[in-house]
């Protein structure tokens, strides 16, 4: 069993195609939509959660990829620069998925990647730009 | 009882105790205040965030044939500097912004670049662009002047904050359905955070609540050099209800601080955006107190649970003008990570470092070790709880005939 988090870029021909759906009914794979965008210029970004058996997974992302679809890891997506985090915290209860905590002791704002689903919001929170997102 | 004299002397001899406003508990604790006040002679305390009342004044030096910017229109890094002094001198305030800025046309706005950020970029030496248009006068006949300018060829260049280091401040938060962008942050709907704004515990006024030995004159850290107090700040407030300890409930007494702006640090000046509000400066501040006696001790020993303050709505009150609260809390909760309101459990956010604070407060105890920084006695004081001295709302009067 695998449970990952993926970045999806579908290319201005793709937008209008049913893709996604064939995950499920292919490849067994269950999904969750985290997040769902189009852009000006009718490039489709979607954030997904997919959980099922390990060759299947890798089956799924390997058709999409076939399809045409960029597929990237979400952890490479949502980045903290140090050197401009002052530590102040208040992204911390913006952060939906609690993947901005606070150590209690060193007074550091620790961001866990594994928990973050690249909403964005402490991106637009951060008064010192120290979050970036890059899909 | 001590004197500054005494504690100086003792710095000079290098025999002074120093600790922090957060070490000195733990000391109180094991050996009780008497002895403590006779063991420590200085405690330090720091503070690091957005201070938007923050600005600078420069003087660029002649041109030849010279020019009289005072009239005139001035951009640094296109952000708009305010030339009404004389021919040479120029003010930026941390809130300034480009003309060219959307601002929250395309609402929340960005804020990327204002004010505050080219402050940092002066103090880290870059090289920023002046642009200046003036009438022409016979004695100062030239009318355009667009030029590089660096810090170290400035021949003053001064921070000068017109109000800062609160002594306590609002926790915000937001009672309505929709997101609202504030100078506390981005706020989420029915009351989905508490932002709160001081250091708390280690905030210079916090430690000091009646402003006994903080006043005039006083030499503090000042964004990584020595400044100095230069007055109270602009809404100084010391008249508001104070808890059984001396601590003010409300926002209370501000400080103005000047220091020279060519000696400080861009670690400890940082310009911020606050999305959907606008641009300011990030300063850090250490203040350091000295224990003359065992008064002055016990103020030192205040700890986060004796320190409370309003929770205001942000979507309402505020915006409003109106003094309604939602209540009060303390550090000791804000700082667990969450507040209670009504039943209601709320996540806290914090727009100041204590990191950083924490950072300062060590920084100036080590530059008092190490005999570079002596105290100083202020040569007056500023308006304390029993001055009668107020914040006024403004009055409006309507003009007629407009």
């Amino acid at each position: 069993m695998i449970k990952r988090r993926v970045v999806l870029h579908f290319p201005k021909e793709l937008v209008d195609k049913p893709i996604v759906y064939r995950l499920v009914k292919d490849f067994d794979l269950e999904f969750n939509i985290l997040k769902a965008e189009v852009s000006p210029k009718e490039e489709g970004v979607l954030v997904l959660e997919i959980k099922g058996n390990d060759e299947e997974f890798l089956k799924g992302i390997e058709y999409l990829k076939n399809t045409g679809v960029k597929v990237q890891p979400l952890s490479q997506d949502v980045s903290m620069d140090r050197s401009r985090c002052v530590d102040c915290g208040v992204c911390i209860p913006l952060c939906p998925t609690q993947a901005l905590v606070r150590n209690k002791v060193s007074w550091e704002v620790e961001f866990i990647k594994e928990r973050c689903i690249a909403c964005g919001i402490c991106v637009s929170g951060c008064p010192y730009k120290a979050m970036s997102i890059k899909f | 009882m001590k004197t500054i004299e005494e504690i100086n002397k003792k710095i000079k001899e290098g025999k002074v105790v120093v600790v922090t406003a957060e070490e000195i508990l733990d000391i109180v604790k094991e050996k009780g205040a008497k002895k403590t006040a006779q063991l420590v002679d200085v405690v330090t305390t720091a503070t690091f965030g957005p201070m938007c009342s923050s600005g600078i004044y420069f003087n660029i030096g002649y041109t030849k044939p010279r020019i009289k910017l005072g009239g005139g229109k001035v951009t640094l890094n296109k952000v708009p500097c305010y030339p009404g002094f004389a021919a040479a001198d120029l003010v930026l305030g941390a809130s300034s912004l480009p003309e060219e800025d959307p601002r929250n046309q395309v609402y929340p706005g960005e804020f990327r670049y204002g004010g505050g950020h080219v402050i940092q970029e002066l103090v880290e030496g870059k090289d920023l662009i002046l642009e200046a248009t003036a009438y022409g006068t016979d004695c100062y006949p030239r009318k355009y002047l667009k030029t590089y300018i660096n810090i170290k060829d400035l021949n003053e260049a001064v921070l000068f904050n017109l109000r800062n280091c609160y002594q306590n401040y609002n926790v915000a938060v937001n009672t309505s359905s929709r997101v609202i962008y504030t100078y506390m942050g981005i706020l989420k709907p029915n009351l989905g955070n508490a932002n709160y704004a001081t250091c708390g515990k280690l905030s210079p006024l916090f430690n000091d609540p009646y402003y006994k030995t903080i006043g005039i004159g006083t030499k503090i850290f000042l964004a990584g050099t020595t400044g100095f107090i230069a007055w109270w700040g602009t809404q100084h407030n010391p008249s508001v209800e104070r808890t059984e300890k001396g601590i003010p409930k409300f926002p209370a007494a501000t400080l103005a601080l000047i220091g020279n702006l060519k000696e400080m640090s861009s670690k400890w000046l940082v310009g911020t955006s606050l999305y959907g509000y606008g641009v300011s400066l990030s300063v850090g501040i250490g203040i350091p107190i000295p224990i003359l006696d065992e008064e002055i001790l016990s103020y030192v020993c205040i700890e986060e649970k004796d320190i409370i303050s309003p929770v205001v709505d942000y979507s309402s009150s505020y915006p409003q003008g109106k003094e309604d609260i939602l209540g009060f809390t303390s550090y000791a909760e804000l700082k667990s990570g969450r507040i209670k309101i009504g039943n209601k459990e709320i996540p806290t956010g914090c727009l100041s470092s204590i990191k950083k604070a924490r950072e300062i407060a060590n920084i100036l105890k080590n530059w008092i070790k190490e005999g570079r920084f002596f105290l100083s006695k202020p040569v007056a004081s500023i308006p304390s709880a029993d001055s009668g001295y107020s914040f006024k709302p403004l009055k409006e009067r309507k003009v007629e005939n407009d």
